[in-house]
């Protein structure tokens, strides 16, 4: 029977988080990162990376201060991913060989705009109107461009990523839009439970902010236009709330089981109890008005963490300032805690690092495990003109001392993508 | 192999190739006596061939004209052969069962609008400041909708608003490997008990110049006409031909086929992906440790479902491993009939091989200058696909319900 302190409700492995890694707007770091989002500072800023003339958003939380050797999503993404991956493994303190899976959330890659400018600059001219793939195609036979294709395949970075930190077997990439870093951390953990491995390795990044990607969510009428100031325009649950920034990020979280994490003598930070997850079918963009999807999403995760709503003690969010989302998100919520919704604490974290698509469910998910650790409630910034429609005690505008053993996370995205993560201090 | 409740079985197929569309097409090619040279397109994408699309009507699966709109071609390929895979397997109209089916979607994307690519970079020749004739043209250009038309994860979402399957929607990407991943966690999570049902697969459509931009950055394919898969050369081109594909099929845990009494084509006994470096011998050595999941297998009974892309090394590497591991074994290269399916290759060779057994099959030589005859049919069948550049998968299927 020793083992029992080892297995969930269910008899499953208990998932223990022994490394974080974190890269926002904010900065690099879990630390740096605490310390401003802790402080209520917004890490949103004006666009630099491209001319932002004629956009009606015209700012984003790009991260700007990491290194890459070339200026495109791939680059951008794998190196916020190895640094982030690089931290949480020196928290776990595994050295050598990671030996275990890699779910990698990443962003669709394509050719970035300068690649397609350089391939014209040395294409054939123009036969026929609309022939530009042609010439390139024609360009890229009289001399193959190795580096161009690596910037266009989406295995890319979990190829580098493998070879790097040595993970084992063929590494999964996937997408589910805003979902993306909650389905990877779900991965790993359903491997886990599956017992094929003792440990993962989940990362979550997005670099892909470009004039292109920022474009296509401006014509979506997805992102906030209220560009000045900037660290203004994210501001969820507020009545004049007009639309997600757009932002890049990346976390990484060690998952053990937590029998192995404590026979290594590994430091438990916290543990992954429960998963939900439930597509919907409403619309391509917009969740079903009833919230049914949302709301069975977030039994799910209870359920499979084998807790009740009551001991849910804080709300990360996925508030990404959108009408839609809030308001619909609320309602969700509404309907699982009912009457005590209004004294559970709710922040959203993207009221400062914006939304860091990708990356945000992981990203998340580290900030919701570093609040239990530190006893500090993150708040929601820009809180000042609530919707009275949203009854919610969104932690406003400053941070809070409370104590929380167990946190929700939510995650929903376009494609009627939703996931849910509940996560706890102890293991019990 | 004793059977167990939590055994992974094939219940449904659902396949789109220039063969046609369903089982039919596939099946008469499979049990044909001698095959002729597939459909191949060579005049649209010269030099490039590749296997066309067949004839489809998009209503059988996507009967709301609004929701084919919503869609590029391949969006709409793979939601159509996910909705043959339902179909097949008795499920498209068992709302509770598509309800809490669990999705894993192998997908690409990144179909360009090619028209106003091309207005961009013409008009870009003519000027300095290109980052701001870009915001002008994409801000007043780009159709809102072709974003999601072309999203990775909006097949699956796709998938979700046409068939209303929504237990779980999850999309793998990553070429070659997505197909091979999204079948190996389905088939763990069934076999683990966390599902009970999954529609796996994906779709790859080749009759785009955008998509086949992406791996000329490495000179992959084969250029002018069409040559048997092991026979491709570096006189023409990479040797990778291109192949409008969709492949999903329905996965379920016995016990839950068993108790509705679904028919089931196969069993997969294994299923495993790996990758590495290729150098000095490291690919034949990561093929011939997988290959190991197939050691059970008698030889001459045993069908070779091989993937190979058609890269010229890289094919011949493959071709002569699998020669040296299963020697007596029945091959055949699937892909050199189909083309390429890139993401929906794995899928697609599990998709065969399923009806391949099922039906008792004697396939025919895909290439008699490589490719012996089938003695009798197969018993067990082993699926391969490496990737063109990285990833390996195999997996192991057994005939008999």
């Amino acid at each position: 029977m020793s083992d029992n302190r080892f297995k969930d409700h269910l008899g499953r492995p208990i998932i223990a988080v022994t490394g974080m890694g974190v890269i926002t707007s904010l900065g690099q770091g879990l630390q740096d990162n605490w310390a401003a989002l802790t402080s209520g500072t917004s890490g949103i800023h004006k666009i630099s990376r491209f001319p932002t003339e004629g956009l009606s958003t015209r700012i984003s939380g790009t991260v700007d201060f990491i290194d890459v050797p070339a200026d495109n999503a791939v680059e951008r993404s794998y190196a916020f991913a190895r640094e982030t991956t690089a931290e949480a493994l020196a928290q776990a303190g595994v050295s050598g060989d990671f030996a275990g899976p890699l779910f990698l959330a990443a962003p669709p890659v394509e050719p970035e705009w300068s690649a397609r400018f350089a391939l014209a600059d040395r294409a054939p001219p123009s036969q026929v109107e609309g022939d530009a793939y042609d010439r390139f195609l024609a360009a890229m036979r009289d001399r193959p461009d190795p580096a161009f294709l690596e910037a266009v395949q989406f295995g890319s970075i979990s190829e580098r990523l493998s070879d790097k930190f040595g993970t084992r077997g063929l590494p999964v990439t996937l997408s589910t839009a805003c979902a993306s870093g909650a389905t990877a951390i779900q991965l790993g953990v359903e491997a886990i439970r599956q017992g094929r491995t003792d440990r993962s390795l989940v990362v979550a990044t997005d670099g892909s902010v470009s004039a292109e990607a920022l474009i296509r969510f401006s014509l979506l009428s997805a992102l906030s236009t209220q560009n000045d100031p900037p660290e203004k325009a994210s501001k969820p649950f507020s009545k004049d709330r007009d639309g997600f920034v757009i932002a890049e990020g990346a976390a990484t979280l060690v998952l053990e089981s937590l029998e192995a994490a404590i026979a290594r003598g590994a430091k438990v930070l916290g543990i992954v109890k429960g998963c939900g997850e439930k597509a919907d079918h409403f619309h391509r963009t917009r969740s079903s008005p009833d919230g049914g999807p949302a709301i069975a999403t977030i039994r799910a995760a209870l359920e499979d963490a084998g807790m009740a709503e009551t001991g849910i003690g804080y709300i990360n969010a996925h508030g990404t300032s959108t009408p839609e989302n809030d308001k619909m998100e609320y309602g969700a919520m509404l309907a699982v805690f009912g009457d005590r919704l209004k004294d559970i604490p709710v922040s959203s974290n993207k009221s400062m690092i914006g939304h860091t698509l990708t990356a945000a469910g992981a990203v998340e998910a580290v900030f919701s495990i570093q609040t239990m650790l530190t006893g500090t409630v993150p708040p929601t910034i820009n809180y000042v003109n609530p919707d009275p429609t949203i009854v919610l005690d969104v932690v406003p505008n400053e941070k809070r001392d409370q104590q929380v053993q167990a946190v929700l996370s939510n995650s929903f995205g376009f494609g009627g993508q939703n996931a849910s993560l509940v996560m706890a201090l102890e293991p019990a | 192999m004793s059977k167990s409740d939590n055994d992974v079985v094939i219940t449904g197929v659902g396949i789109v190739t220039c063969y046609g569309v369903g089982k039919e097409p596939h099946v008469a090619l499979l049990s044909s006596a001698e095959v002729e040279p597939p459909r191949v397109e060579t005049e649209r994408f010269k030099p490039y061939p590749v296997h066309p699309m067949p004839e489809i009507d998009w209503s059988q699966q996507i009967p709301k004209r609004g929701d084919q709109r919503q869609m590029e071609n391949w969006q709409r390929l793979g939601v159509f052969a996910a909705g043959l895979a339902l179909d097949d397997a008795g499920l498209k109209t068992d709302a509770e069962a598509c309800a809490s089916m669990d999705m894993i979607v192998a997908a690409g994307g990144g179909e360009r609008d090619i028209k106003v690519d091309s207005l961009i970079v013409d008009e870009a020749l003519k000027r300095n400041d290109r980052e701001t004739l870009l915001n002008e043209k994409l801000t007043t250009e780009l159709r809102p909708t072709l974003f999601l038309a072309q999203l990775s994860n909006l097949l699956a979402g796709n998938i979700s608003i046409v068939h209303k399957v929504t237990g779980s929607s999850r999309t793998f990407m990553g070429e070659e490997a997505a197909g091979i991943s999204a079948v190996e966690t389905a088939f763990h999570r069934i076999k683990s008990g966390q599902s009970s049902h999954s529609l796996v697969g994906g779709a790859f459509v080749a009759e785009r110049a955008d998509i086949l931009l992406l791996v000329e950055g490495i000179g992959a394919h084969a250029t002018g006409d069409w040559h048997p898969l092991w026979q491709r050369s570096s006189d023409n081109g990479g040797g990778m031909i291109m192949g409008s594909v969709g492949a999903f099929l329905v996965l379920e845990s016995r016990a839950h086929a068993v108790e509705r009494g679904a028919h089931i084509y196969a069993t997969i006994d294994a299923v495993e992906g790996d990758r590495g470096n290729r150098d000095d011998n490291r690919l034949e050595q990561r093929l011939s440790r997988l290959s190991g999941l197939a050691m059970d297998a008698d030889p001459s009974e045993t069908l070779l479902f091989s993937g190979a892309s058609g890269m010229v090394e890289t094919s011949l590497r493959e071709r002569q491993l699998l020669a040296e591991r299963f020697a007596g074994a029945t091959l055949r290269g699937y892909g050199g009939m189909t083309g390429h399916g890139m993401e929906a290759q794995f899928p697609l060779g599990l998709a065969l091989a399923a009806l391949a057994l099922d039906g008792n099959l004697r396939v025919p030589s895909f290439d008699s200058s490589m490719e012996q005859p089938m003695p009798a049919p197969a018993r067990q069948a082993v699926v391969t696909t490496v990737g063109y550049t990285r990833g390996e998968g195999l997996a192991v299927l057994s005939a008999g319900a």
